[in-house]
């Protein structure tokens, strides 16, 4: 199956090759492929790609790469207009989240 | 030094005969220093107990009963699905020893089923993190299932005493929630990151925990994107039923004829146009969602809705000579696609691609278009109903 993309120059990825070693942890946990090796570090290859899950930098040992992680459900983003800031999102009541996909894939991005 | 035929793990872990633990559970209830907190017993998946220097670790199988699927359809229609969950901690599957790989899940039911059933003939050891009976991804996420929350259970379950060896293996979709070099300090346990899916998992073990390119690709395939629609449906249920009502009778004002000659028309046709617009956001798009046009969920809503609208409005046959045909084909022509377009926006929830830079950008220009066609909608229609 082709990949899906989403809206295109919205990320807030950011990766520093100044302080990448080249690991590669990034490219183990990364679920849509962004990143690439080049010889000494890794760099971004597909930035369209990446759904901001926040995985990349919380793995990251060097620091190396930063994101705007966060609730990426529209459900959870009209909660908070509406001043549910509560759970904003897969909370296990369904109180703060009415997002049909609070315990399914990909909610919270 | 200590030669009696009954090896005591506590002064002499390294005599334990493997597989099975001789020694029962005499460390756990010993000097009392330790809080070991194992799963309880009774809960039904359990199929018996292994002993083990931490206590009786709870045995499951890797086939699911009727009751486990039972659950699973309850819970993709909703029913309890927030309540679905298992005792936290450390599990056996099948038979294993201290050398068995340690699997991490979450402690949502489904999660951990769907990982002991890909696991046919093997033996391993679970362990099932406190997410609230949240699932792994969304867990991660929110952090539930998280670097402490790993790192306390490995305390609480008395793993250092089941297993001889310092390594985790951790669903790729739980990285979001968890630092790996952070659980190897607070612990002393090495995180791998195992592949995407569970039915992965042993080919992923057998080639000695690597993981193949497209393992760590999240797709979202047909399959996928249909066993949500169940879920999808039953959130549209609580605002239909006083949606549907409301345009039931509104459908009475005006018109050529009586009121209630008028409800029977044109508001059986309200009502059926709004859960056609429903099933199109519920129903249609999550199946077609790569081949609808454009990348924003609201685009492809509105897009098709328009197709929904359309085939709605053959079936009425508005006069299009008056006016008030021409409004009422206008009106609806903007509430289909409206209703339709917010339904697919809120699918982004449930997708398995979309950033929260996207859906915040999607939202500023789709919400607000949303209601506008909606009500303006709205408003037409019952216009079109007092001039004809």
């Amino acid at each position: 199956m082709r990949q899906l993309t989403y809206l295109k120059d919205v990320v807030t990825l950011k990766l520093d090759q100044e302080k990448c070693t080249g690991c590669g942890m990034c490219l183990e946990v990364c679920p849509h492929e962004v990143f690439k090796m080049n010889t000494r570090h890794a760099e971004i290859r597909n930035r369209d790609a990446c759904m901001e899950c926040g995985a990349c930098s919380r793995n990251c040992p060097f620091d190396a790469i930063s994101v705007q992680s966060g609730v990426g459900c529209a459900a959870a983003v009209i909660g908070a207009m509406l001043g549910r800031t509560d759970q904003p999102c897969c909370g296990p009541s369904d109180s703060g989240c009415s997002s049909p996909a609070a315990n399914e894939k990909g909610c919270c991005g | 030094m200590n030669q009696s035929s009954q090896p005591s793990c506590c002064q002499q872990q390294e005599t334990i005969v493997l597989p099975s633990y001789t020694g029962s559970a005499c460390c756990a209830r010993g000097a009392g220093e330790k809080r070991t907190s194992l799963p309880r017993l009774d809960q039904g998946f359990v199929i018996g107990s292994v002993s083990t220097p931490a206590g009786s670790v709870p045995r499951v199988s890797s086939e699911l009963q009727w009751r486990d699927h039972w659950g699973a359809v309850k819970a993709r229609w909703g029913v309890g699905r927030m309540d679905y969950s298992i005792d936290p901690g450390l599990y056996a599957l099948g038979n294993p020893d201290r050398e068995s790989p340690v699997l991490v899940s979450a402690n949502y039911k489904m999660s951990f089923d769907a990982l002991r059933s890909a696991l046919p003939g093997r033996d391993l050891w679970i362990m099932a993190l406190d997410t609230k009976g949240i699932n792994v991804w969304c867990a991660a996420g929110k952090g539930t299932f998280g670097t402490e929350e790993l790192a306390g259970r490995i305390e609480s379950s008395g793993l250092k005493e089941v297993v001889s060896h310092r390594s985790l293996i951790l669903p790729q979709l739980g990285a979001p929630g968890v630092a790996a070099h952070t659980v190897k300090k607070l612990s002393g346990f090495g995180v791998r990151y195992g592949p995407i899916m569970a039915a992965d998992l042993p080919a992923y073990i057998d080639a000695g925990f690597k993981a193949a390119s497209k393992m760590r690709l999240k797709t979202f395939p047909l399959r996928e994107r249909a066993v949500l629609i169940p879920v999808e449906l039953v959130e549209t249920i609580k605002p239909t039923l006083i949606i549907a009502p409301v345009l039931f009778l509104l459908g009475g004002i005006g018109g050529p004829a009586g009121f209630w000659a008028n409800v029977l028309h044109e508001g059986s046709f309200a009502v059926l146009a709004f859960l056609s617009a429903i099933v199109g956001g519920a129903v249609i798009h999550p199946l077609l969602l790569p081949y609808l046009p454009g990348r924003a969920f609201s685009a492809k809503g509105l897009a098709l809705g328009a197709v929904v609208a359309v085939m709605m409005l053959s079936l009425q046959g508005y006069d299009l000579s008056m006016w008030a045909g021409r409004l009422g084909i206008l009106a609806w022509l903007l509430i289909i696609p409206a209703v339709t377009a917010y339904l697919a926006m809120n699918f982004t929830g449930a997708s398995t691609y979309t950033s929260p830079s996207g859906v915040n950008k999607e939202m500023r220009w789709a919400l607000p278009t949303e209601i506008g066609m909606g009500l303006s909608g709205l408003i037409i229609w019952v216009a079109s109903r007092l001039i004809a």
